[in-house]
């Protein structure tokens, strides 16, 4: 039975009580991006610089659940300095990592997610290697109703950075 | 039928909630969501099971044996509901599948017909989304006004503008009893007003009904709508009732079997009410546990559930203060007599979702989000609330279960 600190783990509880890269930038230059949950009326505001295609600086605004802050925050810290070709691959694994796979679902197959989580380094798959400190937030696939608390800022990042390449 | 002096309500109710027994994460399982959907006692769940076993045929126009039975069952049930609600007669209680299809009803077919461009209806800031969106789909269509009665610091309505919000307006639609802070509102003086106006009084009872004696004529409501699932019947059946003349004056809302006394290839007769406004095959075995679960409330006494209540609502207001004083913020009237056992809650600056995860952990199951009250949560300036309720299976130790597991929120998130 999945236990409250697979959900809450140290790293998390950090993030959401001292939250990195908090705030907001002036837009323009700074591009903007909203993610909303109508579930719960969380809602993440996103300011992001971009110099060609690399992200130099992204702060998090908005409200929500420790699970959602905490996520944006990580969040935050990982890409800042990266190529949109980076951020999309780390999306990727990200959202790759928070996806409810067969094995998960119904009995206790959790523990086919639990394998890499409990390392930091080791034995993790490419995706899972560079998802770093993200990797703390694995336990959130025990919790289902939480994925979209912890997904919601890189939806919001992804559609922001699109919509960015889309304006040229 | 709740007359005279009613027994207490003890361990005993609680006993007859087979799903109360079960437990959740090792522990045994504190159900204080009522708000959202009640628990069912044996006797709905086995009138349900009966019908179906014994009984289950469709309704009207069947002369064998188990079809006229069916019908006999499904409108005892109508006349179950209309002395629970104390309506003048059966037929002016309306099945539908909830309260949101209810409202809907009566905005699709009471406002579909009588309100236009330059008419106004009057709703409250604390409505359920069930009585706000219903109106906004049909004011696109109609361009009607909405007027919105606004809320005090301490949740009730602000009537200081009751008169000039009436002014003019077609209909006054309130919930007797806010499914958020627990506010019970002054339903008598607002029908007063409302008629005075020339207005008619529609009422959101989906947390009254269940929770205190109703009676239509008292109220003073034009409409009423209530669900079945929040008063320990089944999903999936709701109720309207109204006026015999509004009912009588109203065109037909869903179109189909069973609404119809003849159909020609150019149009068609509608049938009398209710039947005018229930097409199709109704959810008879719903129905059914609806009228047992009726029949279960009024075998309790609606006095003593609503003494239950006060008395359970005032326990919890004392422990939750005195166990964690400034850290908590109950939403809301003070006074357990102006409200009903809803208790909104922030502790701390911990987001709802949080708290409600740690105490599923201790079984305690409370309900976090905007509780489909947008513009409520806006007045009250928070995105989300954590909401406990309280229903007749509740006891203190349910409320001691919330008080002690919100110590863990605290040891977990605790600065
Ligand atoms: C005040 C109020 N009105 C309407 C509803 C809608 O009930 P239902 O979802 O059963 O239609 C609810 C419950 O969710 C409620 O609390």
């Amino acid at each position: 039975m999945a236990g409250l600190e697979d959900l809450y783990r140290e790293i998390i509880l950090d993030h959401y009580r001292n939250p990195r890269n908090r705030g907001e930038l002036e837009c323009p230059p700074a591009h903007r991006s909203e993610g909303f949950n109508p579930l719960c009326g969380d809602e993440v505001v996103l300011t992001f610089e971009m110099d060609g295609d690399v992200v130099t600086d992204l702060r998090v605004g908005g409200y929500g659940c420790s699970i959602s802050q905490a996520s944006a925050s990580m969040m935050s810290a990982a890409v800042i300095g990266k190529t949109i070709d980076e951020i999309r691959d780390l999306t990727r694994s990200f959202k790759a990592m928070m996806s409810i796979h067969e094995e998960s679902i119904g009995g206790d197959g959790s523990e086919a997610l639990d394998g890499s989580g409990t390392g930091d380094s080791g034995s993790s798959t490419d995706g899972a290697l560079r998802l770093g400190d993200l990797e703390a937030l694995r336990g959130v696939v025990k919790f289902p109703v939480r994925i979209k608390c912890a997904t919601l800022g890189w939806n919001a990042l992804a559609t922001g950075i699109d919509e960015t390449v889309a304006a040229g | 039928m709740s007359a005279g002096a009613s027994p207490e309500i003890d361990g005993a109710v609680k006993a007859q909630f087979p799903l109360l027994e079960r437990s959740v994460h090792g522990r045994p399982i504190v159900y204080l969501d009522s708000a959202a959907s009640s628990q069912k006692p044996t006797a709905v769940l086995d009138a349900m099971d009966d019908y179906y076993r014994t009984i289950n045929a469709n309704v009207h126009r069947g002369a064998y044996e188990i079809a006229a039975a069916a019908t006999e069952q499904m409108e005892q049930a109508r006349t179950d509901v209309a002395r629970f609600i104390s309506a003048p007669s059966a037929d002016e209680i309306v099945f539908t599948k909830n309260a949101t299809e209810a409202m809907n009803l009566v905005a699709r077919s009471w406002g579909g017909s009588n309100l236009g461009p330059a008419d106004a209806i009057v709703l409250t800031e604390m409505e359920h989304h069930a009585n706000i969106v219903p109106w906004h789909i049909l004011a696109a269509e109609r361009g009607f006004e909405i007027r919105w009665i606004p809320i005090t610091h301490d949740g009730c309505l602000d009537l200081t503008d009751l008169d000039r919000l009436l002014d003019g307006a077609k209909l006054l639609s309130v919930t007797a009893m806010s499914n958020v802070l627990g506010t019970l509102n002054p339903i008598g003086r607002l029908a007063a007003a409302a008629h005075e106006a020339g207005a008619l009084l529609s009422v959101d009872a989906s947390q009254y009904v269940p929770h205190l004696p109703t009676d239509v004529g008292e109220l003073g409501a034009d409409f009423m709508v209530f669900t079945g699932h929040k008063m320990c019947g089944p999903t999936g059946v709701g109720v309207l009732w109204a006026r015999m003349e509004l009912l009588d004056a109203m065109p037909p809302f869903l179109g189909g079997g069973e609404m119809i006394l003849d159909v020609t290839k150019e149009g068609f007769r509608p049938n009398t009410v209710p039947h005018k406004f229930e097409a199709g095959t109704p959810p008879i075995a719903e129905i059914v546990g609806l009228g047992a679960a009726v029949r279960f409330l009024e075998g309790l006494g609606m006095d003593a559930v609503r003494a239950h209540d006060v008395s359970l609502t005032g326990y919890a207001l004392r422990t939750l203060t005195d166990r964690h004083g400034d850290d908590i913020t109950v939403h809301g009237p003070s006074e357990p007599a102006q409200r009903g056992g809803v208790l909104s809650f922030v502790y701390r600056d911990v987001h709802p979702h949080d708290i409600s995860q740690v105490l599923d952990q201790s079984g305690v199951c409370v309900r976090a989000g905007h509780h489909c009250a947008k513009p409520l949560m806006r007045c009250l300036g928070v995105s989300a609330t954590t909401r406990a309720s309280l229903y007749v299976y509740n006891d203190t130790s349910d409320i001691d279960s919330l008080t002690e597991a919100l110590d863990e929120v605290g040891a977990l998130f605790g600065h």
